[in-house]
C-alpha cells in the first residue's frame, strides 16, 4: 500500500488506512534513531527544502533530523534570509524553488492554504508543516503515534483538548485524525476561543475544563499565546490559569492512567502547572522524540516507499 | 437614422408588456411600439425568438479609473458591460483619487464620452477621501453628474456622518448607498464565519457585522426620511430587517449580487481567491433567503459589484488577496440560467430587477420602452448556450469564480440610444 497523494497537505484528505500506514512505517523507522549510527541511505540523492516562512524551532529541527537520518540533502530557507522580504510573491518563490528541482518542499506559513498553493505550482512533494490556523498534519501524526504507543490503540479512547481552539492548527489536524481513527474528542476553552461550527466535526465542547477532563484517557493542552490576551479574548493570564490551567487536582478527574500531551513550547504556570508538565502523566518529551520517526515515515512514503518496505530499508544501514 | 426591431418578444414590466411587438427607434428614442410596423428607408432586424427588454442597468460596478487602470478602465469596463447586456453602469467612487470632487466626476464622464460603450453614471463619495469624517461637496458633485453617493468598499462607519448624509442628500433627492459592514465586528475576516472558516482556519467575517449596520441604517433612514440603499445584501438577517422596515414604510431599497445568489461559502474550500469577496459568500440558508427575497419583492435590484483585480494581485495567499469578483459579463446569463430557467423568478421580474428598479432608485433615464424613452434595449436569447471563458472577456481582469460554467441564455445584442454597441446576432 502507498499514500494516494504525492503531498501531505493535511489530515482531512487522508483515509484512516493511510494514517495507520504512516504510523506503522514510523514504528519501523523509529529504531534507526536508537542506533549508534543513526542514518540509512533511503533518501540519498534526494533534496528537501525546508521553507519556513514563520518561526519554528521544534518542527524545523525535527524535520531536519528526520531528513538527515534518511540521508537526504536538506536546505533551510527562511524569510529573514529570503526574497519574500523583497516583495516576491509566494507563487514566484515557489517557482524559483521548483526550478532547482527539489524532491520535497516542507512548508511552514502563517497563511492557511499556502501549502495548497505550492502544491498546485510545484511538481515536487509538498509537506505542510503548519499553515496558519488550518492544519499541522505531522503534529497530529506524532500525537497519534504517541497515544498508540502508550495506549495500544486510538479507537474508543476519550481525548480532551484544552485551550485556544480558534487559532490552533494542531487542534484541527488532531480532530480530523482522532475522529477518523474512532476516538471521542471533547474540547474545552474560553467560549471566545471556540470557533463556530466546530461541533460539526464530531466533537463535544465543554465550557468548563472539569467537565471536559472527566474520565478521559488523554489530555492535550494547547499553548496560550500572549497576543490573544491583548486582543481581549480573555481578561488576563492569571484568570486563564484559574479557569483552564492544568493542575494536579484537575488531572485527577481523568482516568488514573491518563497521559498528558502538549505540542510545545509550554508556558509553565499559564496553561500547565510545572508539577503536571514534569509529572508522571506527562509524555511531552516523548512526543518530541516520536516526531522524528513520524516525519521520517512521511518522507519515506511520499518518496515512493511502499508500506512494509521500511523494514527492508532499515536492515541496510549506511553502507 | 432609425432602426426597426421586428418580431421580438417585448418584456417591459413598466408597461405590463410581454408580447411580440415591433419596435421603431428614431433619434435615439423609442418612437413606436406596435404589433406590426413598417418604416421606409430604415434598417430592420428580425428578432424572432429573442426577448427585448428595457436596457439593463448595473447600479454597482467598479471601473477603477482613475488610478487603477491595470485592473479596468472606463473603456474596458463599459466594453464588458456592453458585451454583458448592460446599457448603463453606475461606478463606485473608490478610485484614486477618490471621486469626492466634481473634477473627478467630470473626468470619468469625459472618459465615458471618449471611449465608453454604454452610459456611465458616477456615484460620488459620501465623505471626503472616503475617510468617513466629513461630507464631500454633494451639491457640486451632483451638478457635475453624480447620481448617488456611497463610500462603497467601506461602510459609512460613523452613524453621525450617515445621518448628516441622509439629511443633506434630501436636497438633491439622491440615494445614499451603504456598504454595510461594522469593521470592528468583521475584524479582518476573509470568509463567512462559521463551519467553513473553522474548517479552513481562515478568519471569519461575522454576519452580525452586516446585520447591525443594516439595522442602524434603517433606523437612520426612518429618522431622517432620507433614502438609503443597501448594497450587496448577503445575510438572511439583513434581508429580514429590510423586509420589516419596508412594511413599516421606511424608504429603504436593496440589491443582491449574482454571486451571492448562485454560490455559497463552500466555494471557498479550495482556497481559490476568485471566491474571495466582500461581503463574503454565505451559507446555503442565506442564499435561500436571498432567493426568497427576489420572489417576494424585498430585493429591488440585482447588481454585479463588478470588482476587477489583476491576476497578480489575486494569485497570492487567500488572506492576502484583495476582495472582489467581476460580474458584468456573467450576470445576465447567471440570472437567466439559475433564476429564470428553474422558474424561481419570471423573465418580467428579472427585467424589473435589472432595469426598471435600478432606473427608479438612481433616478436615471431608462427602465422602460415607452415611446419617448431612450432607445436603450437589451436583447436576450433564452436558449443559446454560453460558456464562461474568462480569457475572452472584454474586462481587463479575469477574477471570476464562474470560469468554465456553461449557462443557457444570455445577452445577444445591446442597444444604447439606438446604437448597437454590441451584438452576437447572426
Amino acid at each position: 500500500m502507498n499514500l494516494r497523494s504525492p503531498h501531505l497537505l493535511g489530515i482531512e484528505p487522508l483515509a484512516s488506512e493511510e494514517i495507520t500506514l504512516i504510523l506503522d512505517t514510523a514504528e519501523s523507522l523509529a529504531q534507526i534513531s536508537q542506533r549508534e549510527i543513526k542514518k540509512v541511505p533511503t533518501l540519498r540523492g534526494r533534496t528537501v527544502v525546508n521553507f519556513f516562512v514563520e518561526p519554528s524551532t521544534r518542527t524545523r529541527s525535527s524535520f531536519e533530523i528526520a531528513e538527515k537520518r534518511l540521508s537526504a540533502d536538506s536546505l533551510n530557507f527562511s524569510p529573514g534570509a529570503s526574497s519574500l522580504v523583497k516583495g516576491e510573491t509566494l507563487a514566484d518563490t515557489a517557482r524559483n524553488l521548483e526550478a532547482m528541482a527539489p524532491d520535497f518542499i516542507v512548508i511552514r506559513h502563517s497563511e492557511p492554504g499556502a501549502p495548497h498553493m505550492l502544491a498546485r505550482i510545484c511538481r515536487c512533494s509538498v509537506i505542510n508543516a503548519g499553515d496558519g490556523a488550518h492544519e499541522h498534519p505531522t503534529q497530529a501524526l506524532l500525537d497519534a503515534y504517541t497515544i498508540r504507543q502508550k495506549k495500544g490503540r486510538i479507537a474508543g479512547l476519550r481525548v480532551a483538548i484544552v485551550g485556544d481552539i480558534l487559532h490552533s492548527r494542531v487542534v484541527r489536524s488532531n480532530i480530523f485524525l482522532l475522529r477518523k481513527m474512532g476516538a471521542e474528542v471533547v474540547l474545552s476553552g474560553p467560549p471566545t476561543l471556540i470557533p463556530q461550527g466546530i461541533e460539526r466535526l464530531g466533537v463535544k465542547v465543554e465550557g468548563r475544563i472539569e467537565a471536559a477532563l472527566e474520565g478521559v484517557d488523554v489530555i492535550m493542552m494547547l499553548r496560550v499565546q500572549l497576543e490573544r490576551q491583548t486582543r481581549g479574548y480573555f481578561p488576563s493570564l492569571r484568570e486563564y490559569f484559574r479557569l483552564y490551567g492544568l493542575t494536579a487536582p484537575r488531572v485527577r478527574l481523568a482516568r488514573p492512567d491518563a497521559i498528558i500531551m502538549h505540542p510545545g513550547p509550554i508556558n509553565r504556570g499559564v496553561e500547565i502547572d510545572s508539577e503536571v508538565a514534569d509529572g508522571p502523566w506527562s509524555v511531552i518529551l516523548e512526543q518530541v522524540t516520536n516526531g522524528v520517526a513520524v516525519r521520517m515515515a512521511v518522507l519515506y512514503l511520499l518518496s515512493g516507499g511502499a508500506g512494509g518496505g521500511a523494514e527492508e530499508e532499515i536492515r541496510n544501514p549506511e553502507a | 437614422m432609425g432602426l426597426l426591431l421586428r418580431n421580438g418578444r417585448v418584456v417591459d414590466p413598466s408597461q405590463g408588456l410581454d408580447e411580440s411587438l415591433d419596435v421603431l427607434i428614431e433619434d435615439g428614442k423609442i418612437a413606436r411600439l406596435e404589433r406590426r410596423l413598417t418604416a421606409q428607408g430604415v434598417a430592420s432586424i428580425d428578432l424572432r425568438g429573442k426577448v427585448l427588454a428595457p436596457g439593463f442597468i448595473d447600479m454597482h460596478a467598479h471601473l477603477r479609473e482613475p488610478g487603477e487602470e491595470w485592473k479596468e478602465t472606463v473603456a474596458s469596463g463599459t466594453a464588458a458591460a456592453a458585451a454583458g447586456g448592460f446599457c448603463s453602469v453606475a461606478c463606485m467612487p473608490n478610485t484614486n483619487p477618490v471621486n469626492d470632487e466634481r473634477a473627478v466626476t467630470e473626468f470619468i464622464l469625459g472618459q465615458a464620452r471618449k471611449s465608453g460603450r454604454v452610459r456611465v453614471y458616477p456615484i460620488a463619495a459620501v465623505s471626503k477621501g472616503l475617510s468617513g469624517e466629513e461630507l464631500a461637496e454633494m451639491g457640486d458633485l451632483v451638478d457635475g453628474g453624480a447620481i448617488a453617493v456611497s463610500d462603497d468598499g467601506k461602510p459609512v462607519a460613523s452613524g453621525r456622518l450617515l445621518r448628516l448624509a441622509l439629511e443633506y442628500a434630501r436636497i438633491f433627492g439622491i440615494p445614499v448607498i451603504d456598504h454595510c459592514e461594522d469593521p470592528d465586528l468583521s475584524d479582518g475576516g476573509v470568509v463567512n464565519e462559521g463551519y467553513i472558516s473553522t474548517l479552513l482556519g481562515l478568519k471569519g467575517w461575522n454576519r452580525t457585522a452586516e446585520d447591525t449596520i443594516v439595522a442602524r441604517d434603517i433606523a437612520m433612514a426612518a429618522e431622517t426620511a432620507g433614502r438609503i440603499h443597501i448594497a450587496h445584501v448577503s445575510t438572511e438577517g439583513s434581508l429580514e430587517l429590510i423586509r420589516r422596515a419596508r412594511a413599516g414604510g421606511v424608504r429603504v431599497s436593496c440589491e443582491v449580487t449574482p454571486h451571492h445568489l448562485t454560490l455559497t461559502e463552500e466555494a471557498c474550500l479550495t482556497y481559490d481567491t476568485t471566491t474571495k469577496m466582500n461581503p463574503p459568500l454565505r451559507t446555503g440558508a442565506d442564499r435561500e433567503a436571498l432567493l426568497e427575497g427576489l420572489k417576494d419583492g424585498t430585493v429591488d435590484v440585482i447588481a454585479t459589484d463588478h470588482a476587477p483585480h489583476h491576476s497578480d494581485e489575486k494569485n497570492v495567499e487567500f488572506s492576502r488577496a484583495p476582495f472582489g469578483v467581476i460580474g458584468l459579463e456573467t450576470a445576465v446569463s447567471l440570472a437567466l440560467d439559475r433564476l429564470v430557467r428553474p422558474g424561481m423568478i419570471s423573465i418580467g421580474r428579472m427585467v424589473e430587477l435589472m432595469s426598471v428598479n435600478p432606473a427608479r432608485i438612481l433616478g436615471v433615464p431608462g427602465g422602460t420602452l415607452k415611446p419617448g424613452a431612450p432607445a436603450d434595449i437589451t436583447v436576450l436569447d433564452l436558449e443559446r448556450e454560453f460558456s464562461v471563458e474568462p480569457a475572452r472577456f472584454h474586462s481587463l481582469s479575469r477574477n471570476t469564480p464562474f470560469g468554465g460554467w456553461s449557462l443557457r441564455g444570455g445577452p445577444v445584442a445591446t442597444i444604447v440610444a439606438g446604437e448597437i454597441v454590441h451584438s452576437s446576432l447572426d
